[in-house]
């Protein structure tokens, strides 16, 4: 199955900028179906990018994250041809992980 | 606000650069050619500091503080999983070993830009949408609702490998052709609803001008960035869910999805937006 | 509005049971191998600040302290977001050893959106786009060199009208 993390991450000498679009649907627990029910909340809680081990960033995520989540961030280091690992883990204890290389 | 005397004066407008542009024709033989012109160029002059192109990015043309939302989420747009949605459905064969690509030109890639088309065996105006769902059912599947998510997907991988491809539609030397343009412009130009607006009303009179709280789009390109990620709706629509809102909106009853009348529509708008690139899928508040 | 707290009601049983860290470690793929400059940013889910209301009070849970408005904090939001689902907030900063960086919007339900930690080595820069209930203030915190420094921008959040 396809992963849910789309990953741009492309270094530009110094610095490697990363982008993550992810598939989810980041439910508040707010909203209502058409049928007047309120739709539980799911939503990623943490999401962490690993770099040669350690982690490089780390969100931590409540229910006013949009839908469909992006981040952008950058690191100093990453070189082209290197594994990201980028895993994330929502309410449900759901998690999904990718490994993207550095452009 | 007096709603009547803009109309006028863009009817009066459209007359008077048509008289301009030939002097010779008959006043009562319409000529797309002339009016699609004339469309552009009220536009063009109406919006001095906009590029031809950008009519396309709707709202986002008409105000810095949208197109900043909209550049800054485009960088990574959230129809990214809408439009590999849709590659893998145009790609994936029917139950009898067929697939889209058998039904249409250069098996179905940058060909959107010539949508809709006038069918002369049929006497009618064959939108995208339309030849999509008569595909499938050629093949012995079920046709997708107009409305609903797999048809966006599915349109908005065929506008993504139109991209850049300006719109050529064509209509042919037969009046039926005409009539169906000349169809579409009516309704176009006509009010309907308890709000009694036209399409006119929000997108020839006030583009950029705020409807409440939303920027209006300039009709010229307006159906160029289709299907639209809309973030009202969390996901892509197609024109016929765009078509069905709109008119809901304005409060009138909504016409079928691919009804005539809508395809009539989407042919006029289509055709006055001939040159200008697809940009499709779009963003959209 | 009511808002369930079953999603966030099983998360802390399940922390209390121990299977909370199992859940966010998975097999592995999230460490918490965090260096000690680290101890400011909690290394787990901060659960209580996402619950508080006020922005005021998940600050004070994340942090402890207070923080100062700081002109060295560039917070990027728009005037009138075109839609309140899908709002494009960025930050970025001049300040020296940041170590996290927090969205809060004040009228949310809860103000806390999200944070962010910055391991030494990454950039005190962070764009994401966040869900706004109503016109209120975005707030940016970074901590930086152990203080609190903030920047707010009124955002305009409209009921929408009918489409472009």
């Amino acid at each position: 199955m396809a992963s849910t993390i789309r990953v741009r991450a492309i270094s530009s000498g110094e610095i490697t900028e990363v982008q993550v679009l992810i598939q989810h649907p980041m439910d508040s627990g707010f909203v209502k179906d058409a049928k007047g029910e309120i739709i539980p909340p799911h939503f990623i809680q943490q999401l962490a990018f690993e770099y040669q081990g350690r982690n490089v960033f780390v969100a931590d995520w409540g229910t006013a994250i949009s839908k469909d989540p992006y981040v952008k961030f950058s690191f100093k280091g990453g070189n082209k041809g290197d594994d990201l690992k980028i895993s994330w883990v929502d309410n449900k204890g759901e998690t999904d992980t990718t490994t993207a290389k550095i452009q | 606000m007096n709603l009547r005397s803009p109309i006028h004066l863009a009817s009066a407008t459209l007359a008077l650069a048509l008289a301009t542009i030939t002097p010779t024709v008959a006043a009562d033989t319409p000529d797309p050619m002339a009016e699609a012109k004339a469309f552009r160029n009220y536009f063009v002059a109406k919006f001095p500091n906009v590029k031809p192109e950008d009519f396309v990015n709707g709202p986002y043309s008409m105000n810095k503080d949208m197109r900043r939302q909209w550049e800054e989420k485009e960088q990574f747009p959230p129809y990214e999983f809408s439009l590999d949605m849709g590659k893998e459905m145009f790609g994936k064969p029917f139950k009898n070993g067929k697939s889209y690509a058998d039904c249409f030109p250069n098996q179905g890639i940058g060909i959107r830009q010539n949508y809709p088309s006038f069918d002369a065996k049929e006497g009618k105006v064959i939108t995208l949408e339309l030849a999509l769902n008569r595909c499938r059912e050629a093949n012995g599947e079920l046709p997708l609702s107009y409305v609903g998510d797999e048809m966006a997907a599915l349109t908005a991988y065929m506008a993504f490998t139109s991209r850049g491809k300006p719109f050529d539609i064509k209509i042919p030397d037969d009046p039926r052709a005409l009539e169906a343009y000349q169809n579409g412009k009516r309704y176009f130009y006509t009010r309907r609803g308890q709000l009694n607006f036209s399409c006119a009303t929000c997108h020839v009179q006030n583009p950029g001008e705020r409807m409440r709280a939303e920027i209006l789009a300039p009709a010229l390109g307006i159906l160029n960035a289709m299907p639209i990620y809309r973030s009202e709706w969390g996901g892509m629509g197609t024109i016929s869910r765009r078509l069905v809102t709109c008119n809901s909106q304005i409060r009138a009853v909504p016409l079928e999805p691919q009804a005539d009348e809508y395809r009539d529509l989407e042919y006029y708008l289509s055709y006055v937006s001939n040159g200008l690139p697809i940009s499709g899928p779009g963003s959209r508040p | 509005m009511t808002t369930t707290h079953d999603g966030f009601a099983a998360t802390r049983r399940l922390i209390l049971k121990g299977a909370g860290v199992i859940a966010l470690t998975g097999v592995g793929v999230i460490s918490f191998n965090m260096a000690p400059a680290f101890a400011a940013a909690n290394d787990k889910y901060p659960e209580d600040a996402f619950k508080q209301k006020r922005a005021a009070d998940a600050i004070k849970s994340l942090y402890g302290r207070t923080a100062q408005a700081s002109d060295k904090v560039k917070l990027d939001a728009p005037e009138i977001a075109e839609n309140g689902a899908v709002v494009p907030i960025s930050v970025s900063t001049t300040l020296a050893e940041v170590t996290s960086i927090a969205f809060l919007a004040s009228e949310n339900p809860n103000a806390l959106a999200a944070v962010y930690r910055i391991p030494p080595g990454t950039m005190p820069n962070v764009a994401n786009r966040l869900k706004m209930a109503k016109t209120c203030d975005v707030t940016v915190i970074v901590e930086a060199g152990g203080k609190l420094y903030s920047a707010t921008k009124e955002v305009k959040v409209t009921v929408g009208g009918c489409g472009g």
